[in-house]
């Protein structure tokens, strides 16, 4: 890979960044588009369009920030994503196209091999056509294997990661014991950093051995984060603010610290040495809740922290069109656009802070984690010391 | 709410796909890179190693100069003065065997001078011996040479044996 052109392409994105969500938020004609395009889903399945078209900003933030079967690029323009569904009687595969209707643009049910399915609210439900209502029954067994928006995200992450990473691994091969060049310059003081001043500091003389899974959460989380804040097609999803891929990481943080845990870490969380047995009845119950509280509240910083930056992002872009009223007052839109995107562009940058920070945080607390389940036990030691002197 | 309620598709493609991703970065990536980085600052940190055992020799070396140096210069002094030592070794003992020598031939000298001095006071005390005894023949022959004065002579020695 050409460092260059790399490093050129990181600069542009981080223009991108900072500079195309005014671009967005000027131009009438996307967010009209956006806010039919969410009216239209949100009142499909109940009052079907009965042409009332306010403006919801709760239904639209929540819309942008959930995943969706199809990544919406610009007007009416929607990437459709395959999906994938596992029934009672097999598997499905169509284009999430289907559900839109062509000309219309309007959302409709597909027909597919073994039931006719509906998009309710962004997610897949078994569609009852007789009824014209969802096939509750059915929908409980359907699996939605969908490569969905953050799917997609999720691969453009993969692809991006291994990128980079692979490039910087042949680089340091190939320039053994040269100074960093490149890419390679930009990636090695976060590793440095991961490794001297989280792991090495937080769990102790072992740390090689979670470098890996350091290192690849470190990087996924920030890349992602930042992909999250670019607002258009590669980026733009709520990737690392959706609960599930949160969920993954921290429980993967979870399992890799309880494979670890050593004696001495299992004897303090079950039997607390040097504890009465009363206390012990109150303390082990609260220990083993610990244990797995530890792992939800990763989840639910990393999940919470991100998808606030996207709430908050979207809600000052959401006063626009609150105070424009639906163009009767476009005057006090305009006006009130000044403002909203001076306080977005203040919280993107904070943003880019969070984006660093979250990760920098769930690294940390993952190796600390880790930190107390290898740890050796100090104990006896001081109460051997205690005794010498 | 669909917010706070995983997907179970996503959770399952997110799960296979970290861990791929980890499994790759592992081997392939994170291997090779903290190795390089583990490498390169151990390179580094032999070479600021080495440096500075340079300059410990380096300085050994200038002090071992120095030290070789000071020692040609005592060397050098001390043949110096071992030279002049010598030398006036030499020059005296060479006084010493000339004064000898000639106090050994002015003894010498003395010795024969006293001899030929001897040597001449005899030849002398017998010469003059040999004059006296020609001087007195001389005399006895003259004083003897008339009937009168051996009759003298003889009174006289006669008066002087007294007979008793």
């Amino acid at each position: 890979m050409n460092y260059k052109a790399f490093r050129t392409q990181l600069l542009v994105l981080a223009g991108f960044l900072l500079f195309s969500t005014y671009a967005f938020a000027y131009d009438p004609d996307a967010v009209a588009a956006n806010m039919s395009s969410t009216t239209s889903q949100s009142t499909q399945t109940s009052a079907a369009a009965s042409g009332d078209e306010k403006f919801n900003p709760g239904e639209m933030i929540m819309h942008h920030i959930a995943d969706a079967h199809d990544w919406h690029i610009y007007g009416h323009i929607h990437m459709p994503l395959p999906v994938i569904l596992k029934t009672d009687k097999g598997f499905e595969f169509f284009s999430s196209g289907n559900f839109r209707n062509h000309d219309t643009h309007a959302e409709q049910p597909y027909k597919g091999t073994h039931y006719t399915y509906a998009l309710h609210h962004g997610k897949i439900v078994v569609w009852d056509e007789v009824m014209h209502k969802e096939n509750e029954e059915a929908t409980h067994h359907l699996l939605d294997l969908s490569i969905t928006k953050n799917v997609i995200t999720l691969f453009i992450l993969v692809g991006l990661m291994l990128g980079i990473f692979l490039t910087v691994a042949k680089a340091y091969k190939k320039r053994e014991g040269q100074a960093p060049k490149g890419i390679q310059s930009f990636v090695e003081p976060l590793i440095v950093f991961i490794r001297d001043d989280v792991a090495k500091t937080s769990i102790g003389p072992k740390y090689q051995k979670f470098m890996p899974y350091l290192l690849s959460v470190f990087f996924f989380i920030f890349f992602s984060n930042l992909l999250g804040l670019i607002p258009f097609f590669p980026g733009g999803a709520n990737f690392t603010g959706n609960i599930a891929v949160a969920m993954v990481l921290a429980v993967l943080t979870f399992i890799i610290t309880v494979i670890n845990g050593n004696g001495h870490y299992w004897r303090h969380l079950f039997a607390m040495p040097g504890v009465p047995v009363g206390v012990l009845l109150i303390l082990t119950p609260i220990e083993i809740m610990g244990l797995f509280l530890r792992p939800f509240v990763l989840m639910i910083r990393l999940f919470a922290n991100i998808s606030a930056g996207h709430i908050i992002a979207l809600a000052f872009y959401s006063l626009i069109f609150l105070f424009a009223n639906g163009g009767e007052s476009a005057g006090a839109g305009y006006g009130v656009s000044v403002l909203s995107i001076a306080f977005t562009v203040f919280m993107m940058f904070m943003e880019l802070l969070v984006a660093f920070l979250q990760a920098y945080v769930f690294t940390l607390l993952s190796a600390i984690y880790f930190g107390s389940a290898v740890e050796e036990h100090h104990h006896e030691e001081h109460a051997d010391h205690a005794h010498a002197h | 709410m669909g917010l706070i309620l995983p997907d179970t598709g996503l959770v399952i493609w997110m799960s296979i796909t970290f861990l791929i991703v980890l499994f790759i970065l592992k081997k392939f990536a994170w291997k090779p890179i903290l190795k390089g980085i583990h490498d390169r600052e151990s390179s580094i940190e032999n070479a600021l190693k080495a440096a500075e055992n340079a300059k410990a020799e380096v300085a050994n070396l200038k002090a071992e100069n120095e030290r070789i140096l000071a020692d040609a210069r005592a060397e050098r002094d001390n043949m110096i003065r071992e030279a002049r030592e010598l030398r006036e070794s030499m020059i005296s003992e060479a006084k010493n065997k000339a004064k000898a020598e000639g106090e050994k031939m002015l003894t010498a000298a003395r010795e024969s001078i006293q001899n030929e001095k001897m040597a001449a006071i005899t030849d002398l005390k017998n010469q003059v011996a040999q004059l006296s005894i020609d001087i007195a023949e001389k005399i006895i022959a003259r004083e003897l040479s008339s009937e009168n004065k051996q009759k003298e002579l003889i009174g006289d020695l006669l008066k002087e044996v007294k007979l008793n």
